[in-house]
This record gives C-alpha cells, structure tokens and sequence, in this order.
C-alpha cells in the first residue's frame, strides 16, 4: 500500500517534501548540539520566526510592490520593443537574415555585467534596473517571434490571400493568432531573465525592492532574517514561475 | 535552359548572402558612426560615451598591462573550479535523478523551479560560508551552474535509448561500468548542452559577485574603472569580456559538435 502511493506522482512529492523538513529538521539539531557554528547558520525555527517580522519591521510589502513595478515596466518595454523588433525581422527577410546570429549571441553574452554602465547612464535609480531587466530579457522575445511568425502554416496564409485580406488584416486575423504561443514562450523566458536580473541588480546597487532588503539585512548581520528574506526571495520567484508556466499552458491550445 | 536553373538558384545564393553581408557591414558602420556622433555631441554626460578611439586605445592598454592577465587568471581559475565542482555534483544528481523515476517525482520538482532563483542574493550567505575571498566566488559559481546542468543531465538521461541500458544489464556491466560505457557516451549532447548552459550563468555568477566584493578578478577591474569614472577602460574590460564568453561558449559548442558527430554510442558499448 505504502509502496503504490510512493510510487504515485503526489506520494512521491509529498516524500520529497516531508525529507526536505526532515533535512531542516536535522540541521536544526546539529546547530543545538552546536556542531554547526549558529553565527554562520541560524537555527530554521528562528529563521521562520523572523519572516513575520521582516514582513512587518521591514515594509516587505511595500518592497515586494517596488520590485513588482520594476518588473512591470520591464515586462511593458519587453513587450513593446520585443515584439515590435521580432515582427520586423519577420518582415524584412534579409533583416532577419542579418541580424538574427546577433539576437542569438546577445542572448548567451552575460548583459547583467553591463550594470556600472547602466549606472553611469542612468543613475542609481529604478531606471537602470528596469533597464537592466528589459536588456536582459529581450533577446527571447525577439527570436520567438520571429520563430512563430515565421512558423504561420502556409495554408493558413493562403486562407487568407484567398480572402483577399490586407495585409494589416493577414497580420491581425492569421499571423498573430498563430504565433500566439510562441510569442507567449517568449515572454515567460524573458519575464523570467528579467525578474532575476531586477532582484539580482537590487542587491548588487543596494537600491529598490526585494534584493536591496537582503543586502541591508546582510549588512546589519542579521541572520535570521537575511536567510528570511532569501527565503522570502525565493517563495516569490518560485510563485512568479508558477503563475507564468500556468498562464503560458492556458494560452496554448492542446494539440 | 536545363543547367539555368541550378546555375541562377546558385548566383541568386551569391546574390543574397553578398546582401545579408553589406547589409551587416552596413548595420556596424551605422551604429559606430552614431556612437562617434553621440560621444561628440555632448548630449550625454562628459565621457559617458567616450570616442572609439578612446575605447580603442583602452582595450590596448588593459591588454598590454600585466595586472590585467593576473587578474584574469584569478577569476579564470575561480568559474574553472566552479564549472569542475558544479558540473561534476550536476552530472552525478542529474545521472541519479534520470535513473531513478521515484527520485525524480520527489526532488525534480524543487530543482525545477530553484534552477530560474537569482543566486546572487545568496552571496551574504556564500560569503559567511566561505568567507571574503575566492571561496566565496567560487561557490556563486558552483550555485550558478548546478542547476542547468542537473536538469539538462536528468533529462538527457531519460532519453538514452533503452535498449542500450538492456545491453549493458546483460553484460552485468557494474553501477560504475553502466555509467562510463552507457551513460555518458549516450549522454554527450545534454551534457555538453548543460555545461554550456552551466558555463555561461557560472561566468556571470562569479563576476556579479567579483564586482560586489572583491579585492581582485576582472569583475574587481570592472567596479573599480566605474569607481574611478575611467570609462574607456570600462568600456574596454567590458568588450573583452564579453568576447572571452562569447568565444567561451562558441568553443564549448563546436568541442560538443566535435564529439558527437557520427560517434555512435553502440560503437562504444560494441568495444
């Protein structure tokens, strides 16, 4: 009986779940007996014990709200650029042609290095993260869609030379509908670079949400709440995955 | 009239790839003329955009200084250790995770959605852990890098054709014979795929934390030209890293070309 459950899907995450309290749960004894030094790791319960106070001492709230908005205007400018960039690739055949070893080669090269350059540019302000964000994020997008348009089945753009639509009208009623998806993949894996880079870049300037809080609380040496708020951190990330993986499924269609 | 068609569709690929080569000709030409034009307008801050000639003569001296390859080496030497101790506890997770379903529905999961966290905010705890120097970059790099390549390894696991881990088992091939015979060979491309992956988020891993604290690497070099307001020498360091994991990365793509192409795995399980 036990055996059959383990060996389903949710028997196996809830084992996977309960070792990974019982790991917690080991670590919070080996801490006691004082094995592990608790000036470098702090006991799991005070850890948790923290979390509602960041949540209230610290205005996580309002932090996680800031980093939200650094989020959103990034995923807005990915949204506009991004696919605008990709729609004119798709367009200008030659363009695509040219440009598109660029795109792939701006998506391996580690832009989030370029941080003090955006900081000379833009200031110690929300602007160089979003901008940050937006750079990071931008080369998925593009290529998406440029790989969705261009993936549009030919009998569906034969419908539509056969209806004599515009090309304003091709664009709208087949292109777009069909690259839908693909555009969609392209957004979650840009949000995502995006999100990481945003909170990545807070912590590292010292300025903004979720990441800038980590560093202060680092910087005060209070550990239990810096591994709060990584905890913290990374619950939100996690989240943030989730809801994008979910959406993007629900926008597919089955096939 | 029989040959035109070959012939012309073979002009008309001359054609087109002398256009996509003007056109980027074209594009480059542009954007450095418009930076020459931005860097002399003075629209943007004194120096912010210096001219290419500026950055030109930085990238000559930060390559003929010495101080340059000594910190190069350190931080060369730091996302190597990372990669080795990454890429090893990755590949092993990941072989163990792909061979054992169970174990893959308990911790996949958790990987899975850990692998997209931003690491860097794990540095205060890296730096507790393993203190201010290259320890602690060292293990930004081995957090950054374990992810993809468990995942990429798991995944490259379950796609080995099953018929080559029935040969193995009726060879009474050991749990280690199953893994350097079997595994591996069938494994490359994942692997190499992971590594590249690995490879890349390991370089930025390690840098993002050389630039937050650090007394030396190019990623110290960096903070430093933009503590000082020396721009062309940002601009420079900048350049070359990015040519250094640009170049890095190409290289580990044609290596894992390299070995997979037509090397048969059965080959291998022949020997």
């Amino acid at each position: 009986m036990i055996k059959t459950w383990l060996a389903s899907r949710g028997g196996a995450r809830i084992f996977g779940g309960i070792s990974v309290v019982v790991a917690l749960a080991a670590i919070e004894l080996l801490i006691r007996v004082g094995i592990v030094n608790r000036f470098i790791v702090p006991l799991p319960t005070e850890i948790i014990a923290a979390i509602p106070r960041i949540i209230v001492d610290e205005n996580v709230l309002h932090r996680f709200w800031q980093t939200a908005q650094e989020v959103l205007w990034a995923s807005l400018l990915l949204t506009g650029f991004g696919i605008s960039i990709g729609v004119l690739l798709y367009r200008f055949a030659l363009l695509r042609r040219a440009c598109e070893t660029w795109v792939g080669a701006l998506a391996a090269a580690p832009v989030v290095l370029m941080y003090p350059l955006f900081l000379v540019i833009f200031g110690r302000s929300a602007t160089t993260i979003v901008m940050i964000g937006f750079a990071a994020g931008l080369a998925p997008v593009i290529l998406k869609t440029t790989e969705g348009l261009a993936g549009t089945r030919r009998v569906l753009l034969d419908v539509g030379h056969s209806f004599r639509l515009t090309r304003s009208q091709q664009f709208r009623k087949i292109l777009l509908p069909a690259a839908l998806p693909s555009i969609f993949v392209g957004l979650k894996l840009g949000l995502i670079f995006a999100m990481i880079n945003i909170v990545g870049v807070e912590f590292l300037i010292n300025f903004g949400g979720l990441g800038q809080l980590i560093n202060e609380l680092a910087e005060r040496y209070d550990l239990p709440g810096t591994y709060g708020a990584i905890s913290f951190v990374i619950l939100t990330s996690i989240v943030f995955f989730v809801i994008t993986e979910r959406l993007e499924q629900w926008l597919t269609p089955a096939h | 009239m029989a040959d035109a068609g070959p012939l012309s569709s073979g002009s008309d690929l001359a054609t087109s790839r002398r256009s996509v080569t003007l056109l980027r000709v074209g594009i480059v030409v542009a954007i450095l003329l418009s930076w020459e034009v931005l860097a002399a307008s003075g629209l943007l801050y004194r120096d912010v955009v210096p001219s290419l000639v500026a950055i030109g003569r930085a990238i000559g001296r930060v390559l003929a200084n010495p101080d340059f390859y000594l910190n190069l080496a350190v931080t060369l030497t730091e996302i190597a250790v990372a990669i080795v101790i990454g890429g090893l506890s990755g590949l092993a997770t990941g072989i163990l995770l792909g061979a054992n379903p169970f174990l893959s529905r308990a911790y996949e999961s958790l990987l899975y959605y850990l692998g997209p966290t931003p690491k860097i905010i794990f540095f205060p705890v890296m730096i507790l852990w393993f203190g201010v120097g290259s320890g602690s970059k060292i293990a930004m790099g081995v957090a950054s890098c374990f992810f993809p390549i468990v995942i990429s390894a798991a995944s490259g696991m379950r796609q080995i054709d099953p018929v080559l881990i029935r040969v193995g088992k009726s060879f009474h091939a050991s749990a280690w014979q199953m893994v350097r015979k079997i595994y591996l060979p069938a494994m490359r491309q994942p692997i190499v795929n992971g590594i590249r992956l690995g490879l890349g988020v390991a370089i930025i891993g390690t840098l993002l934390a050389e630039t937050k604290l650090s007394n030396r690497g190019i990623g110290y070099l960096i903070i430093q030209a933009y503590s000082t307001f020396d721009m062309p020498t940002m601009y420079a360091l900048l350049i070359v890293l990015f040519v250094l994991s640009i170049g890095a990365n190409a290289l580990i793509g044609r290596l894992g070309g390299t070995f997979t192409t037509g090397k048969s795995t059965r080959r291998i399980v022949r020997r």
